[in-house]
């Protein structure tokens, strides 16, 4: 077992496959997404309370799930990468911060366009907003601590502990900012409020909770690729696949 | 240094520390300047107006002892990481998590307590009831220590880093959140006259956890910041 896993996360044997797989990722995200779109914003029944604008959540629902997703994915990456030592897994848990930061500030934004028509604010001081703003702080504080590193394997495994301290507090961040809320103010509107969700709703927001986790992958395995070069520039397989696209 | 038993070292770390501070006693006020400052630029931004004071005045004073306490973590491992002391102490026989406590423990004598002193005086500025000026003196007391413990992890990690001050802001402030939210909230509640146990024991739970729990990611943080 372990020697499969050392022989996958070897950068130059993940280089190949991933290089296999980026085809398929891309093309199964973009007809998850299209299935996705076609069935949430044109074949679901208009909502009998917020007309069309419910339709939002098709995005904002999946981007805010994909937030919070990719955190915890990074948080076990960046331990499997202290713990082990994989550079795959370092390389995985600092290429997932930017892609995570993008969903969050895709939850965000499109929330805050779906406030405007239904809170009549663009802003609400809500428990779900702050506490995702404050998850994009966090996403932030990796992405700039990676950054102001200058050795990119110290700054690896500094973005892993900062990640999985970071795990340790979304929970109670999350769970303080609701508290405050409740107390603060009574008459939120729940997004929720609804006892059951219609099928021809439901289904069209779990595919496009799929197409997100693949293009999430998709993603991903883009980041890493290029990462990996850049940090193995100077190895011998580098150096051959540079030669080999030379000739070819 | 590495002949003592812990307690030993722990305590001479300790008594290191705090009269490294004495001998600078200039920079053990500027916090202190720092959070009289910001808490003085309030109401001129706002109008002195009574009321609205007193209702914001929870606030205030803590996202001042906030902003005070993060400007303040620099002094925890900067000196001893420049003149190379922090090495000797990553050598040393004895777990680093433990001897981090120690240096925590002497910086928040020399910044939190001080900001817990004068609290009050301020807290008198802003029309605060004398009532809950105690409980906020508590509040204090249980959540600064919580401020130190957290930013000695964002501290140890940046600490190698020639600029750090920005980052270090991103890195600390959502985690103080919750000492933020428990804290503000209790004090609100008792000045509306109602029981405020449940955010003391969940602040004291805070302190416990953060003791508990961050030095070892500081120890850690710190051997990476060396390597």
């Amino acid at each position: 077992m372990m020697k499969f896993i050392h022989k996958t996360a070897s950068p130059p044997y993940f280089y190949r496959l991933s290089g296999l797989w980026i085809p398929w990722l891309g093309a199964i995200t973009l007809l998850l997404l299209i299935a996705g779109l076609y069935g949430g914003l044109i074949a679901a029944p208009t909502d009998y309370q917020q007309g069309e604008s419910y339709r939002i959540i098709y995005i904002h629902v999946p981007a805010a799930w994909m937030s919070l997703f990719i955190y915890m994915a990074m948080a076990a990456a960046g331990a499997i990468g202290l713990i082990w030592r994989i550079k795959l897994a370092e390389t995985v848990a600092v290429c997932s911060a930017p892609i995570g930061a993008g969903f969050t500030l895709l939850a965000l934004v499109t929330g805050s366009l779906w406030g405007k028509p239904m809170w009549g604010a663009w802003w609400v001081w809500d428990a779900r907003l702050t506490a995702e703003l404050l998850l994009l702080f966090l996403y932030l504080g990796v992405m700039s601590l990676y950054v102001a590193i200058p050795d990119k394997r110290v700054a690896s495994r500094a973005v892993a502990l900062l990640a999985l301290v970071g795990m340790v507090n979304i929970p109670i961040i999350h769970y303080s900012v609701e508290w405050w809320n409740t107390l603060h103010q009574g008459p939120t509107v729940t997004k929720f409020d609804k006892p059951s969700i219609d099928m021809r709703m439901l289904l069209p927001l779990l595919i496009m909770a799929v197409a997100f986790k693949i293009y999430y992958v998709w993603a991903l395995f883009l980041r890493v690729r290029v990462e990996l070069l850049e940090r193995e520039r100077n190895t011998q397989w580098v150096k051959e696949l540079l030669h080999q696209s030379k000739e070819a | 240094m590495s002949q003592g038993s812990l307690s030993r070292v722990f305590l001479a770390l300790l008594k290191r520390d705090l009269l490294l501070a004495f001998r600078h006693r200039a920079e053990l006020f500027n916090p202190l300047l720092f959070f009289v400052l910001v808490v003085t630029l309030f109401p001129l931004g706002t109008g002195a107006e009574t009321r609205l004071l007193q209702t914001m005045a929870p606030g205030i004073i803590w996202v001042a002892a906030l902003l005070a306490a993060m400007l303040s973590l620099d002094t925890i491992f900067r000196s001893d990481f420049e003149d190379g002391s922090l090495e000797l102490l990553l050598l040393n026989a004895h777990p680093t998590s433990i001897l981090v406590l120690a240096k925590v423990l002497a910086h928040w004598l020399i910044t939190g307590l001080p900001l817990m002193i004068i609290a009050p005086l301020l807290a008198l500025f802003l029309g605060l009831d004398q009532d809950v000026i105690g409980l906020l003196v508590l509040t204090l007391l249980l959540g600064t220590p919580v401020l130190s413990l957290i930013g000695a992890v964002a501290i140890a990690l940046t600490v190698g880093l020639k600029r750090g001050g920005i980052l270090l802001s991103l890195l600390v402030l959502p985690f103080y959140v919750p000492v933020l939210i428990f804290a503000t909230n209790a004090i609100e509640m008792a000045m509306s006259g109602m029981p405020v146990t449940a955010q003391l024991w969940i602040l004291a739970s805070f302190l416990l956890l953060a003791i508990t729990l961050t030095p070892w990611p500081t120890a850690a943080a710190l051997k990476l910041s060396l390597s």
